[in-house]
């Protein structure tokens, strides 16, 4: 068995309660951050791990602490992003729902790392249930003295408040969801200044994902150096993956970086391989917006390689051949499921879900959508899908924030490496309404093809 | 189009709802209670099924805001409804990873069985459905939502649909 | 103090250098230069706090950040909303990164777009329309039904096009800044968010007209100019009179002996210079209301100077260099074909 971090106790009946949490050994790392530790010791122990952001972008989490700012007399806020809307996510929610007290006692120790005595956990809105167990779990906390005025003596306040979202996948990018919690549309803010200067009410703000701040908890149980040796190089620690597709056994697996992408799909302690005994075809590994991979690039790197969980194995080859570890969301494609019409729905939830501030997402997402469409239903033609390679890089790096880099990813990746399935629904107009194209050259376990 | 020609509702918010603004509006540091109007909307429609023109400008006038502020939030964020619904709103998860497993077969079903389009409203009142994007729980789709406590129910299979509905349906009598 | 006012950045853009305040935007930088390295401002408004970073079409290459820190930026920026620093080089017509970004989003704006030129009021002195001519290509590569909404009357002065609306946002920014009432504001999201008050209501305060004058579109028009005449065949004369209410400093639109318009002045980057009040743009329409100054100074880049369009004149660099040709070949073939 893997080490386990995160979701050791998550078989634990009553888990989600303080007590039992507690006997577990829960709320230790903050009496010891309390008790022994200075603000600048937890940042520290943070920045050893090598921890980076859980919520796609992979930054380093101490790196980002130490950018706040600390001017006299200006409060200073931890939001935690529990906005997780990436397709193909549901490790927050998951985690929330059954170990809420593994949040909670993380935002503590980062609050105080961060000099924090107001924080806010912005959850989205359709997660109700999972804001009424934060709830639960906070007031427990609060009555058992870990959370209020003068934490177990040691002079430090903290109040923590959940706050829903309204329904808004781009409220997961920091700064729209900074907006969204002063109580305004979720429109990303322009960057500079940077949250770590001016974020929340124009305060010197933290906004970090679920698990990162969930993580902070071993990360000061364990120690930093500590944490540091599970993992390979800069992947550092355990990551809670989101499994889902066709799949034998879809669900959450906290895995050591470093696993091999094979063993998690197809060992029976993770995925347990594709489901109804069909052949695997591609892979989306990090959630919606990454590159999806043809079967054979995600089990092996170009270079022939075993590709392996980790941000760096995830990437190698570039966007040619390679994809991102992102959120962990691992979506798992069979040979029965049409790329086309999965990039179609795709770029259909990015164009749902842009905000509309800046004009090539805005207009730019639809576009794509439209076009896909018109492929899937088909009524496309060869001229279309170099139209929607140029559309896609019209959007890509030219957005105020990665909302238009993940929506032109996908579309993309699609077309690198299943061009010939999009020229086959155009080719094949009639037929290709009613089978799917299969799985052609690049299956497993065929030799990878690169270009 | 979004915009309403008049409104004739008259709402007054309770005691009991005004005590929970009051709570949500005490989570932020004075002069920041505009925070509060996420929290307060989803309130509002908990109460009244929906958010109607006339509870907006009562919400706007509680936070000290301007209505267009409160109308601005409201329709970009997609859990308000702006119009009346049916008693019960099943939002189905209609994004990739619920569609590789069948998802989309799911939305055909709920269809047929409600007799209604996606937004319209049963003749008795009870169901309306809408497909919504992902609702973070694709290892367990297809998964559809209903509120104002957005209930879960996942791994759904046409039978456990007919089940729902039918339980929802006998509540009601 | 007089030191650090003192402080001056220097700037390179398309290898012409400027020095400016600390603080100032890229594009700000380039109109202390100004030429054809300016870029384009749909969403820009230097009198409106807060505005910009939306249109994207003045996304500039930041090949060196400063003398300190000479790591290029590794996208392209928002020169409006980006800083500058000293010792800064930036990139503009003389990239071909940043030319075809901003035929990209010129074609992206237009995709929506009615194109109802013929029968628009603001054509000839429509942005989005120099925008196209200058940057953009003849033909749309887009072919579904373009995006509609109902003409809506925002009271009897201001007509809202929304279809020709780039949501640049300014008119929000006008109702903030000026008024302290705002009644409309940008409903919806995505590519069907729209300029509404949601309940039909009127934007009814002294200087509500001035959302006409920011609409870089023809989307918010002035209903008592509507369908009166082209604004090439009037002649604008500046004027001001004794206003208790704003400078009273406007530009009069004859047509005949004629006030068919009262507008703000605007300067040579189309910008209001004072907003003004309502009454003396809709209820002064006499001439004896006025005292006349002289005819208004037309940028020649304005087809109302009537010699429609300017040649294009880039440095030396873009005629020389063979990629930079090439992207720019559509207004170098144009220039040509005018002179």
């Amino acid at each position: 068995m893997a080490r386990k971090l995160l979701l050791t106790h998550i078989d634990v009946p009553g888990i989600n309660t303080f007590e039992v949490y507690r006997q577990k050994g829960g709320y230790v790392a903050v009496e010891k951050v309390l008790k022994t530790m200075s603000p600048e010791d937890v940042v520290e122990e943070v920045k050893k791990s090598g921890l980076r952001g859980r919520g796609g972008a992979g930054f380093p989490t101490g790196m980002k602490w130490s950018f706040l700012a600390k001017p006299e007399g200006v409060p200073r806020y931890l939001v935690c992003n529990a906005d997780e809307s990436e397709p193909g996510t549901f490790k927050d929610r998951y985690l929330m729902t059954h170990i809420p007290h593994a949040l909670i006692e993380g935002m503590i120790v980062s609050s105080f790392a961060l000099g924090a005595h107001t924080s806010y956990i912005y959850v989205r809105g359709e997660m109700m249930p999972q804001i009424r167990i934060l709830e639960r779990a906070i007031a427990e906390a609060k009555e058992k003295g870990f959370l209020g005025k003068n934490i177990l003596g040691s002079g430090y306040d903290l109040e923590i408040y959940v706050q829903p979202g309204g329904g808004a996948y781009i409220c997961g990018e920091e700064t729209a969801l900074l907006e969204s919690l002063e109580g305004k549309r979720g429109n990303p803010r322009i960057k500079p200044p940077f949250p770590a200067i001016a974020g929340l009410y124009n305060c010197p703000t933290v906004v970090n994902n679920v698990e990162s701040i969930a993580t902070t908890v071993p990360i000061i149980n364990l120690g930093g150096e500590e944490y540091a040796k599970i993992g390979v190089e800069r992947s550092t620690g355990t990551k809670l993956i989101s499994a889902s597709g066709n799949i034998v056994k879809p669900g959450v697996y906290e895995i050591e970086l470093g696993l091999p992408v094979e063993e998690f799909i197809y060992s029976d302690e993770y995925c347990g391989g594709i489901a109804n005994g069909k052949r695997m075809k591609a892979v989306v590994a990090g959630g919606s917006s990454v590159p999806i991979l043809p079967a054979n690039l995600i089990l092996k790197t170009a270079a022939g390689n075993s590709r392996l969980m980790t941000y760096e194995s995830l990437a190698d080859g570039g966007f040619q051949t390679g994809t991102m570890l992102g959120s962990g969301g691992f979506i798992v494609f069979d040979e029965d499921q049409c790329v086309v019409r999965n990039t179609w729905n795709f770029a259909r939830f990015y164009h749902h879900e842009s905000c509309g501030q800046c004009s090539p997402c805005r207009e730019g997402t639809g576009w794509m959508e439209k076009v896909l469409h018109k492929i899937e239903s088909g009524h496309g033609s060869m001229s279309d899908i170099d139209l929607l390679w140029d559309v896609q890089r019209k959007i890509e790096g030219n957005t105020i924030c990665p909302l238009g880099d993940a929506a032109a990813w996908p579309v993309a990746a699609a077309i690198r490496h299943f061009r010939d399935e999009f020229e086959w629904h155009i080719l094949h107009p009639e037929e290709s309404q009613t089978r799917n194209f299969g799985l052609a050259h690049y299956a497993d376990p065929l030799e990878p093809i690169v270009s | 189009m979004l915009s309403v020609k008049q409104h004739n509702e008259n709402v007054t918010f309770s005691p009991e709802l005004l005590t929970k603004f009051g709570e949500v509006v005490s989570r932020y540091p004075e002069g920041k209670q505009k925070s509060g109007l996420l929290p307060i909307l989803h309130l509002v429609q908990a109460e009244y099924g929906w958010v109607s023109a006339d509870a907006m400008d009562k919400v706007a006038v509680y936070l000290n805001i301007l209505p267009i502020e409160v109308y601005e939030v409201a329709t970009f964020y997609t859990m308000f409804l702006l119009q009346p619904k049916g008693k019960y709103v099943l939002e189905i998860c209609r994004t990739g990873p619920c569609c590789l497993v069948g998802a989309e077969r799911i939305m055909g079903h709920l269809q047929q069985k409600l007799g209604v389009k996606e937004g319209e409203v049963t003749a008795d009142g009870l169901f309306s459905w809408r497909g919504v994007e992902c609702l973070a729980a694709c290892g367990f789709g297809p998964v559809l939502q209903i509120g104002p406590e957005y209930t879960f129910y996942e791994n759904l299979t046409e039978d456990k649909v007919d089940e729902l509905i039918d339980n929802l349906k006998a509540k009601t009598e | 103090m007089a030191e650090a006012e003192d402080v001056k950045f220097k700037v390179t853009i398309d290898g012409i250098p400027v020095e400016v305040a600390p603080g100032t935007s890229i594009l700000n930088a380039a109109r202390q230069i100004g030429g054809d390295i300016v870029p384009p401002a749909m969403c820009y408004y230097s009198k409106l706090e807060g505005s910009g970073g939306k249109c994207r079409t003045c996304l500039v290459k930041v090949s060196k950040g400063s003398e300190k820190d000479p790591r290029p930026m590794p996208k392209l920026v928002a020169s409006c909303r980006t800083t500058v620093m000293d010792g800064m080089e930036v990139q503009n017509i003389t990239s071909p990164e940043v030319v075809e970004a901003r035929k990209g989003v010129v074609e992206i704006l237009l995709i929506n777009h009615p194109l109802d030129c013929p029968i628009c009021d603001q054509a000839g002195e429509c942005k989005l329309q120099d925008l196209g001519y200058e940057h953009g290509s003849a033909n749309t590569r887009y072919e579904f039904d373009r995006r509609t909404f109902e003409r809506i009357d925002l009271g009897d002065k201001i007509q809202l096009h929304m279809n020709r609306c780039i949501l640049c946002y300014r008119c929000v920014y006008v109702a903030n800044q000026l008024t302290d009432q705002r009644v409309h504001g940008i409903l919806g999201r995505g590519d069907h968010a729209e300029i509404s008050t949601y309940i039909e209501n009127v934007i009814d305060n002294d200087f509500s007209g001035n959302v006409i004058d920011v609409c870089p579109v023809g989307a918010l028009t002035d209903k008592t100019f509507r369908f009166k005449n082209r604004v090439w065949f009037t002649k604008p004369v500046d004027a001001h009179r004794d206003c208790p209410t704003c400078s009273g400093k406007v530009t009069l639109w004859y047509k005949g002996e004629e006030v068919i318009r009262v507008t703000a002045r605007k300067d040579e980057f189309g910008e209001v210079e004072e907003f003004i009040c309502n009454t003396c743009r809709f209820d002064q329409k006499k001439t004896s209301d006025w005292i006349l100054e002289e005819p208004t100074e037309i940028d020649r880049h304005s087809v109302i100077s009537a010699n429609h369009y300017e040649l294009f004149n880039p440095p030396k660099v873009v005629k020389e260099n063979p990629i930079l040709q090439e992207q720019n070949r559509e207004q170098l073939a144009r220039t040509e074909k005018l002179k």
